[in-house]
Order: structure tokens, then C-alpha cells, then sequence
């Protein structure tokens, strides 16, 4: 059959074209990139007038603080990871297409990690030094939110999947993802405080690293189930 | 010929003809067993060398945490069945185990806190185990909401499957968290492959506890799918001659 031996010979042609018409939308509607860098800009503020200016305080709360608004703000930009494509039927079509499930998924969540974790993770840093973090911790900030969004952006796709059919879906997804969130931020968050205290932070870093593999091999398969479930709901 | 068997434990109708049949004997047997675990336990083991008399909220506390891990593998285990082979029964365990591990998670957190104070000083603190306890009743709670919101049952119950079996990672967890972290938990002194390090007089009572907990958990999620049964196959011939009987002396007498 043509089409068979089409998909053969180019096995992650639906990969890459759902990629860069993912990539194209994205950029098409480039302001909204900047939607979760804002309120992670807004929320960091908080912290000092919420609680204490001073910068010992800051110093000593800025590793977790940055981490925590990082999380916050990946989760608000999930909801609308599938949201379009369940109102106008596209859900559908990636049902029908001759690749798997599991590489349509990943396609969505690596254009979703290009579109939001990979900046939020870049400037970090940045709003690192409005929080007084200490010399250490710069580069441990950038190194763990790499993996760390990456991470986030994988469970989370499998939330939005699960929730994109519900009506106040935004807020059942973060309810239904935040326990899961749980392990990456305390690994990320530990690891910042230890570069900041002087210590080396390679088992932080391997453990990352490992987490990110495994949900890199499990999450998009559940993602998959979960839009085959939004799909017929 | 072999899968028969299989596929009639799918039959709601069939679980709870048969249930209908064992559970006053489970009913008893768990009352029988937790009795005499509890007395045995806060009556007549000795008293520990450290805590005193106060260690004996143990044999309410570890079983129901032990009973807490193994629920979510049961709802987990029950939704991949139901996921894999489409049966009706497994989805209704699933849904069934939800608020019962979600109970049992509570019920740990809360003795456990209750312990704390006289031996730890503190009702909370933020150690690896109770952070990853509180996690567990985070999935719980996720899965009972998200029961409660979807607009169609089957999608539902699959969502739930889905969801039970991406939050299975943290099981292994908790029960690893005392050997990763050092923390006010105490390594595991029950152990499979060596003798425990805990004293015979403490250890058989203690195993009597999660045994009753089994056993209390087999009864309560028995009830509890018995009771989901009634309520999705309402429409059936057989659940309506059921309602019938149950209800036909009240209009003849």
C-alpha cells in the first residue's frame, strides 16, 4: 500500500510537520511567550513584599521562592496546551494519523517546553539577582530548571490530556498535577540551596536527569491514553 | 476455556451474588481479629524501653499506613485491568478503593502527628515519609475529585485508570524514603529477608494488626463495590428483582 510504505520510509514526517506547525502558531502569537515570563516576574516580587525585604531573608529563600514560581507558571501555560485543538477537532485527526500516539504527544510537549520552560528557565538567573540569591546558585538555578521544566512540561501534558474535555479544567489540572510536581521540586530546590552552601550537586543533577528520562519514556504514552479518552468524551 | 473464570470475575452480577454470600463471614472474622489484635496490643505487650506505653499507637498507625500503599496499588491495579481487558468490575473496585485509601491515609497522618507530639516534640514536621504520605492523599484526593467532574462515566473511570497508574511512581517511594533520607522515621525494623530487629513480644501483635487491616480493608471495599454495583447497573432486570424482593414485605404487610 502507498501510504504504508510512505510512513515507512519517512517515519517522523507527522513528528516533524506537527512540530513546526506547532512551532509556526507559537510564534505567529509570539506575545503570548512572554504571558508566563511576566507573571513569573510578578510573582517573584511577592516574596519581598509579602514577607521580608531584607536581603539575609531573601538570600536563604530565593533557591526554593524561584523554583516554586517556575512550577506556578508552567502550570498556568498548560492549560491551554490542548485546549485549541480539542475545540476544533484536531484531537481527532492526531487519532487518525499513521504515526503513534506517543510521537504526537511528544511533538506537543516539546513545542510546549521550547515555548515556555526553555525561558523561564533562562531567566531565572535574572530574577535570581533581584532576589539577592547567593554567587553559587546561579548556574545550579539554569542547570536544574532545564531538566526541571522539561519534567514539568511532560506530567503536565498529561494533565491538560485529562482535563482538556472539563469545564473548569484549568484549576482540576493543577490540583490533579501539583502532588506529582512534588519530587521534581524538591529535587531541584535542594540542589540550588546546596550549590548556594558550597556543596557539589552531580547526584541532584544525575537524579534530574534520570527522573527526566523516565517520565520522557512513560509520560507521552499516558498522554496518549489520555487524549484518546478527551476524544471520545 | 482456561480465561472463563477470568471473565465471569468481571460479572458485576456475579461479585455480588457471591458477596452477598461470604460477607458475614469476613464481617466477623475481621471484627474477631481486630479485637484481639487491639487488645493484645494496648493491653498486654510490654511496654518499650524508650517510649514507654505511648509506642502503642503503633498498632493502629503502621497497619494503616502498610493498608494505605497497598489500596493504591489495589485502585491502580484494578484500573489498568479495567484499561487493558474492558471489563465493568475493575472500574468499580477502582472507584470503590479511592475514598478507602483515601480514609486510611488520613487516619495515618492523624495517629502519626498524634505520636510525634509526646516522642518528637512536634504534631508535624516536614520529614521525607510524612511529605510523600501527604502526596499519597494528594493522588487520592485527585482521583475521587476527578471522578466527581467528568461528564461521561467510561471516560471518567479510564481518566481515573490513567491518572491511579502515573501516581503508582510514588508508592516505592515512601516505603524507600527512611533508607534514602536520614529523617525522624526509623528504618524499617520488619524485615523479609532477615530476622526483624524488632522483639517477638511486640512483633506478633503488631503482624495481627495488618492482618485485621486487611481484612477490614477486603470488607470495607467489598461494601463499597457492592454498593457501586447497585448504583451503575440500576437499569438491569437483576438489580430491580433484587429492589423488588427487599421491598415487597413493606407493601403487603
Amino acid at each position: 500500500m502507498k501510504g504504508n510504505s510512505e510512513s515507512n520510509e519517512r517515519p517522523f514526517a507527522v513528528f516533524t510537520s506537527l512540530f513546526r506547525r506547532e512551532i509556526t502558531l507559537i510564534w505567529r502569537h509570539r506575545s503570548d511567550m512572554a504571558n508566563p515570563l511576566v507573571f513569573f516576574l510578578i510573582a517573584i516580587t511577592l516574596l519581598p513584599l509579602g514577607v521580608d525585604p531584607s536581603r539575609q531573608m531573601l538570600a536563604q529563600l530565593a533557591p526554593g521562592m524561584i523554583w516554586i514560581m517556575a512550577l506556578l507558571a508552567t502550570l498556568l501555560s498548560l492549560d491551554g496546551l490542548f485546549r485549541s485543538d480539542y475545540e476544533d477537532g484536531s484531537i481527532d485527526q492526531y487519532l487518525l494519523t499513521s504515526q503513534p500516539l506517543y510521537l504526537t504527544a511528544l511533538a506537543k510537549i516539546c513545542a510546549h517546553w521550547l515555548s515556555t520552560g526553555l525561558p523561564l528557565a533562562l531567566v531565572a538567573p535574572l530574577l535570581g539577582a533581584m532576589l539577592a540569591l547567593p554567587e553559587g546558585g546561579y548556574l545550579a538555578l539554569l542547570l536544574t530548571l532545564l531538566p526541571g521544566t522539561a519534567i514539568m512540561s511532560l506530567i503536565g501534558a498529561t494533565g491538560a490530556a485529562l482535563t482538556v474535555c472539563l469545564r473548569a479544567g484549568g484549576l482540576i489540572l493543577s490540583l490533579l498535577v501539583m502532588p506529582l510536581y512534588l519530587p521534581v521540586l524538591i529535587l531541584g530546590a535542594n540542589a540550588v540551596t546546596a550549590a548556594v552552601g558550597g556543596f557539589p550537586i552531580d547526584t541532584h543533577l544525575a537524579l534530574l536527569g534520570a527522573y527526566l528520562a523516565l517520565m520522557l519514556i512513560i509520560m507521552p504514552f499516558a498522554t496518549a491514553g489520555a487524549l484518546r479518552i478527551s476524544a471520545s468524551a | 476455556m482456561a480465561w472463563q473464570w477470568f471473565h465471569r470475575l468481571g460479572s458485576p452480577r456475579w461479585f455480588y451474588e457471591k458477596t452477598s454470600r461470604w460477607l458475614p463471614w469476613i464481617a466477623a472474622l475481621t471484627a474477631t481479629i481486630w479485637l484481639i489484635s487491639l487488645v493484645w496490643g494496648l493491653g498486654f505487650a510490654p511496654a518499650d524501653a524508650k517510649q514507654g506505653n505511648s509506642y502503642r499507637i503503633i498498632f493502629i498507625h503502621m497497619p494503616a499506613a502498610v493498608l494505605a500503599l497497598v489500596g493504591y496499588y489495589v485502585m491502580a491495579v484494578a484500573g489498568a485491568v479495567g484499561l487493558i481487558w474492558r471489563m465493568k468490575l475493575p472500574f468499580m473496585v477502582m472507584k470503590s478503593a479511592a475514598p478507602i485509601g483515601a480514609g486510611l491515609t488520613l487516619l495515618t497522618l492523624a495517629t502519626g502527628s498524634l505520636w510525634g507530639h509526646p516522642t518528637w516534640g512536634t504534631y508535624w514536621e516536614w520529614d521525607a515519609r510524612n511529605i510523600f504520605m501527604l502526596v499519597l492523599l494528594f493522588l487520592y484526593l485527585g482521583i475521587i475529585l476527578l471522578q466527581s467532574v467528568y461528564p461521561v462515566r467510561e471516560g471518567a473511570d479510564k481518566a481515573c485508570a490513567i491518572l491511579a497508574l502515573v501516581g503508582t511512581i510514588n508508592v516505592p517511594i515512601i516505603y524507600k524514603s527512611v533508607d534514602w533520607w536520614y529523617s525522624l522515621h526509623q528504618p524499617a525494623t520488619i524485615k523479609l529477608t532477615e530476622s526483624s530487629t524488632i522483639h517477638p513480644s511486640m512483633f506478633y501483635p503488631l503482624l495481627l494488626s495488618i492482618l485485621a487491616y486487611y481484612c477490614f480493608y477486603s470488607l470495607a471495599l467489598i461494601l463499597y463495590t457492592r454498593a457501586e454495583i447497585i448504583s451503575r447497573e440500576g437499569r438491569t432486570q437483576w438489580v430491580r428483582a433484587l429492589v423488588a424482593t427487599k421491598h415487597a414485605p413493606e407493601r403487603t404487610g
